[in-house]
């Protein structure tokens, strides 16, 4: 074996060793982003979800913060969230979401499913100080487009 | 005398053909229970999305979900089934049917020609409805409107496209038997949703080689037929949520953490939605009451 050969191999397995690490401790930031924000998304809807079920007694003030977190989230862009080469078919488990959304249409689709998902959350906000009651309701239209996004463009687990 | 032995060879084998066709014929109704049938519309649109119709037959671009017009494609190991037309349009959907054929589709899993369908559709399941609930649907089926979408062949390769075949298949795997628990009514009532109307099982209980579902390891989970993910198990073991957890997953789509129902069980969380609040808790109690299975 030369001495270039060795060179070579070791520089290869330090690239290795290099991409591992970052996959290991780092993650591809555009999934880490979207997957924070599905967990603000979750957050905010538990309390909301807590107070319809029952679970957690209701109060008007903590069920508008989140109702209006919730409303502010839709809000916001997410144009650097889902970059090309971030689907299951490149980044194996580390993702649930699916090639097709980045296929035709896929992204036209996500935001028609987007701004409903925003004019429900609008409505929730409008109406989650007025009682417990009221909460439920307004909290199925919001989950239907939950469940839109995620039957087209997210993998089942 | 070799001529004499290979007529009766051949006519040994013509008796057993014919043997085996008559024994794997499709089964049927009786005609004069169901003439005896009236249905009724507004009942049978709980049936309907109890049953899930519209998860494959419905248009994909319609909201209501009601119109029928097909296209949705069941990805297996055989081969791409595609749901056909089931609108009441006379030409290309089902407009021109009686409920008797109605009936021995969904029950028998029998085309008005007297063929076999394909287990994709959940013949294996419907056949434990009660014949009024198959009669209320059918009444709520002709309120719908017609789609003149045609429908399109199944994209299945030899030898599963065999329809005869269906007949061996079920020999083996069709029968009306319940297999959980209905020690309460409101536990009978989750699983006749669960086992005839909804048919729960045929995503969530694994399948053996020749596609017959897994008795013994009951809604235990199953590879995902699209390939993408896997369904998951409901036995005991696999499941902790409670009671009104799944209640309420079934109603809204959210998980006790609050993710989102995706693929199919979206779907299933639209149709269900629609259902009286005791129809899902007996779901749940059902789910609840599982056998343990891996």
């Amino acid at each position: 074996m030369t001495i270039k050969r060795i060179i070579a191999a070791g520089a290869a397995l330090a690239v290795t060793a290099g991409l591992a690490y970052a996959g290991g401790h780092g993650g591809n930031p555009a999934v880490k982003a979207r997957q924070s924000h599905m967990q603000l998304y979750a957050h905010n809807l538990g309390v909301l979800g807590g107070m319809a079920k029952g679970e957690v007694e209701y109060n008007a003030d903590v069920a508008s913060a989140a109702a209006n977190n919730l409303a502010a989230l839709t809000k916001l862009s997410q144009m650097t969230y889902w970059p090309q080469g971030t689907s299951t078919d490149d980044l194996g488990d580390e993702t649930r979401a699916l090639p097709a959304l980045w296929e035709d249409g896929g992204f036209a689709k996500a935001i028609e499913i987007g701004t409903a998902l925003a004019g429900a959350a609008e409505e929730l906000a409008a109406v989650a100080g007025n009682g417990a009651e009221a909460i439920g309701p307004a909290l199925g239209p919001v989950g239907r487009q939950c469940g839109a996004c995620h039957q087209a463009f997210q993998k089942s687990n | 005398m070799l001529k004499r032995i290979f007529y009766a060879a051949l006519i040994v084998a013509v008796v057993c053909a014919a043997a085996a066709l008559w024994l794997t014929r499709p089964g049927q109704v009786d005609p004069a229970e169901f003439a005896a049938l009236s249905g009724d519309a507004a009942a049978g649109e709980s049936v309907y999305w109890a049953a899930g119709c519209a998860s494959c037959h419905a248009d994909k671009s319609d909201e209501t979900r009601t119109l029928l017009s097909g296209g949705y494609h069941i990805v297996s190991d055989f081969g791409t089934f595609i749901s056909p037309n089931v609108s009441t349009d006379p030409d290309h959907g089902i407009g021109t049917w009686t409920l008797e054929q109605f009936a021995n589709a969904m029950l028998h899993g029998r085309t008005p020609s007297g063929a076999h369908y394909f287990p994709a559709f959940p013949f294996g399941s419907y056949t434990r409805m009660e014949p009024q609930d198959v009669a209320d649907l059918w009444a709520f089926l002709q309120t719908l409107p017609p789609s003149d979408v045609p429908s399109e062949p199944h994209d299945v390769g030899f030898p599963f496209n065999v329809r005869l075949a269906v007949g061996g298949w079920k020999l083996l795997f069709f029968n009306d038997d319940w297999v959980g628990p209905a020690e309460t009514e409101q536990l009978a009532r989750g699983r006749y949703l669960v086992e005839a109307m909804g048919h729960c099982a045929e995503c969530h209980t694994p399948r053996n080689a020749l596609g017959g579902l897994d008795t013994a390891r009951w809604m235990a989970g199953a590879p995902n037929p699209s390939g993408q993910g896997k369904i998951p198990g409901l036995t005991p073991a696999q499941l902790n949520w409670s009671e009104a957890d799944i209640a309420y997953y079934l109603e809204t789509g959210f998980t006790p953490d609050f993710d989102s129902a995706g693929g199919g069980m979206a779907s299933v969380v639209q149709n269900l939605s629609h259902l009286p609040a005791e129809d899902r808790e007996a779901i749940a109690a059902y789910i609840k009451a599982l056998p343990a299975a891996e």
